[in-house]
């Protein structure tokens, strides 16, 4: 038969479906349902047998009860939280010094030496290896350690089968921001990196709320943030408490920002649901996978390659040239001053505003492409412009101190108080996200309005959130 | 009975005549379809074929897009692609869509349904669905060892013949089963084993007509077309893009070709 001839029946076909339809029961569909679901009933009925109790089926409701519970619900939850930073914090300081002793104590002057003895001019020298390779170093020795406890037991975690039992206790408070009860998932996706969270709202069928999922998945920290908060939060409120408890209480207020990105998270939903993207929440049925033991070797070996490695080579990758460009922006002058100078002493006043300084916006402009580089950025601008002799290896060089302690000294040298450190972390939360999640929320709605909004909006929030905060530190201590 | 072949029962034979191709599945023979519900280790099945470390996790919805990938075995290209796990094909939804639509329109040359075997009967709703689109199906009963942990057994030579496809039993979280599975693949593959779905007739007696006199119609046009009522059932609904397929003459490349239809029933 040839095609044509086809057409043309098929043609014949639909017409005597359509009239066909009108002779039909109303509900013929659901007989169709029904019978499929009747036989997959006696063919189960069949083939599978159930030997005594369904063991494992009841241990996880009972662990259901609890995780899922109204009242142990969130206190779990937290409690994980808390201790999964806890355990990253408290482990990846020791791997921390080695790397960054071995990479930029050892290395660097290798480096240096060999540089001078075939007689590199000064500037390759300096863009290169004070440049280039120390951002790299720094971005290696200060990532490297927490993402590799972090990742694995984020990963173990999901492989347990823990994700969804989040979602189902989030599920209640994002139906009431108006959002789907799905984006608990996507939120926590983006807890590892938030490209991969704008991509994970595609389990959101409503275009509506998959937007509300994609513009607020940038309230959930990302790992290139994690580093920055837990060292500041190390820094200035670990420093507040005895040592005994520094890592305890800086743990504490490392949950505490993750905990008003997911408030911001719902807030902003709750926002852009009630206006610009009106709508009501759709319904959905989450299931509870069961749980699963997890594959503690597989999950390492995978986590460390697939996360923890292709997030170290991004963040290594963009740390090449944006070290490149500190170490240009520090040494090219324009009169007196190097045109990183003329940005922050230009900046500061407006800065100052909002309880930062001219160097943290200048940094967080460096870091457009990846939040992993905010800190050492900041590090090497401070020295810098507040000229603090004996540290660093001269104009626009990144670099490692010691410890935490040297570079908690670099931050108060340069003018840096408890309100700048709080203002830094939640400023850290609350800004525009990286390049790539740009440009993955560009691909995802196709939206140059959209992806504008989903950029600006985090910024504006942020801006407020840290203006408010030093009016009220201010008003309560005038002398702060 | 398969003849009986020593070397190509040892478990050893097969695993040696894998080759996994990664993403370059360069000048396919085969295209292996993985189909399921959410959460059964689909992409865990995906990864033990290809090779490839598509992100597993144990979350319903995580694959929110095709992967593909690629294998060698005897010798012979496959490609594997990875469906988004859904309850139904009555695309509802973008991602019953886009499961629905490679197998319908996709042509896959086998589809393997990959079941949890601790939800067996939920899962079998999908798996009858499938099997009213495409005969050429492999159903992978997978998490065998969460089975046995709740004391559960699987007769599964019952639910081979119940349902006319090979059943595979596979832990694939344990790459256990990867052999048999990749054996029954073949075997559908190429023709060697036969399937033959159960047709599922309604209780409604005008309905079970209607689908009778429309299919009758479809298959005079499209004699080797191996779900005409499937095809009349979802004229009947009024599916648009069925509809579409038989206004273009799409619907016709959808016929079963190649060795299946040369050989003689019985085989298996």
């Amino acid at each position: 038969m040839i095609q044509a001839e086809r057409i043309l029946k098929g043609e014949e076909i639909i017409t005597a479906a359509n009239i066909a339809r009108w002779e039909l029961e109303p509900d013929f569909h659901d007989s169709i349902i029904e019978s499929v679901y009747e036989e997959a009933a006696r063919i189960a009925k069949k083939s599978v047998k159930q030997q005594g109790e369904k063991e494992a089926y009841y241990f996880d409701l009972k662990i259901d009860k609890i995780v899922t519970s109204k009242w142990l619900g969130f206190p779990i939850m937290l409690l994980l939280l808390a201790f999964v930073f806890w355990l990253t914090i408290a482990g990846a300081n020791y791997p921390s010094q080695f790397l960054s002793s071995f990479l930029i104590d050892t290395i660097h002057p290798t480096l240096k030496g060999l540089s001078a003895s075939i007689n590199l001019p000064w500037w390759i020298d300096g863009v290169l290896i004070d440049g280039a390779y120390l951002s790299m170093a720094w971005v290696i020795s200060v990532m490297l350690p927490p993402m590799a406890i972090f990742f694995p037991m984020f990963t173990l975690l999901e492989d347990l089968g823990y994700l969804p039992r989040v979602a189902f206790n989030m599920d209640n408070l994002f139906r009431k921001a108006g959002a789907h009860g799905k984006q608990a998932l996507t939120m926590s996706m983006g807890f590892g990196c938030n490209a991969a969270g704008v991509v994970a709202a595609r389990v959101i069928d409503s275009p509506r709320e998959r937007l509300i999922a994609i513009i607020t998945n940038n309230f959930s920290l990302c790992n290139g943030r994690w580093p920055t908060q837990i060292l500041i939060a190390t820094i200035f409120i670990g420093g507040l408490v005895p040592d005994s408890l520094a890592g305890l209480a800086s743990a504490a207020s490392v949950v505490f920002i993750a905990l008003l990105g997911i408030f911001f998270s719902l807030i902003v939903s709750w926002g852009l649901s009630k206006t610009i993207l009106k709508g009501e929440a759709s319904t959905f049925s989450l299931e509870l996978p069961p749980y699963r033991p997890p594959r503690i070797l597989q999950t390492l070996y995978t986590s460390l390659i697939d996360r923890t490695l292709i997030v170290l080579w991004r963040a290594v990758v963009f740390a090449v040239p944006a070290g490149i460009v500190i170490w240009l922006t520090a040494n090219i002058h324009i009169g007196d001053l190097s045109v990183a100078e003329h940005f922050i002493e230009w900046a500061d006043p407006f800065a100052f505003l909002f309880g930062l300084n001219g160097v943290i916006l200048l940094a967080y402009i460096i870091a457009i492409p990846a939040n992993e580089i905010v800190i050492p950025t900041i590090l090497m601008l401070t020295v810098l412009s507040a000229n603090i002799a004996g540290v660093g290896a001269g104009s626009g060089v990144m670099f490692e101190l010691n410890s935490v302690s040297d570079t908690a000294d670099i931050l108060h040298a340069g003018g840096w108080t408890l309100l700048t450190g709080i203002n830094l972390m939640l400023f850290s939360l609350l800004h525009n996200p990286c390049s790539t999640t740009i440009m993955t929320i560009y691909k995802e709605t196709r939206s140059t309005k959209w992806t504008l909004v989903a950029s600006f909006l985090p910024i504006l929030l942020g801006l407020a959130v840290t203006f408010l905060t030093t009016q009220i530190w201010h008003f309560i201590d005038p002398a702060g | 009975m398969k003849p009986h072949n020593h070397c190509a029962n040892c478990q050893i034979h097969h695993r040696t005549n894998m080759i996994r191709l990664g993403l370059n599945p360069a000048d396919t023979a085969y295209v292996i379809a993985l189909a399921g519900n959410p959460n059964t280790g689909k992409s865990t099945v995906f990864n033990n074929l290809t090779g490839l470390r598509q992100h597993t996790g144990n979350w319903p919805g995580k694959t929110v897009a095709r992967a593909e990938g690629g294998f060698m075995y005897n010798t012979k290209p496959y490609k594997v692609v990875d469906l988004p796990g859904t309850y139904s094909l009555l695309s509802t939804s973008t991602d019953e869509e886009i499961a629905r639509d490679f197998i319908l329109f996709g042509k896959p040359d086998v589809t393997v349904i990959v079941a949890d075997a601790t939800r067996l009967e939920r899962n079998l709703n999908l798996v009858l669905q499938i099997l009213a689109i495409t005969d050429k199906a492999v159903l992978c009963i997978n998490l065998m060892d969460e089975a046995k942990r709740n004391h559960i057994e699987i007769d599964v030579r019952t639910l081979s013949k119940e349902l006319g496809i090979p059943s595979v039993p596979v832990s694939a979280r344990k790459k256990e089963g990867t052999d048999k599975l990749l054996q029954a693949i073949e075997e559908v593959a190429t023709g060697t084993y036969l399937c033959s779905p159960p047709k599922i007739k309604s209780h409604s007696k005008k309905l079970n007509q209607a689908i009778e006199t429309l299919s009758k119609k479809i298959e005079k046009i499209y004699p080797n077309l191996p779900n005409a009522d499937w095809v009349a059932m979802r004229l009947l609904e009024g599916d648009n893009s069925v509809m579409k397929a038989v206004r273009s003459g799409a619907i016709g490349n959808l016929h079963t070709e190649g060795p299946s239809i040369l050989k003689q029933p019985g085989q298996r």
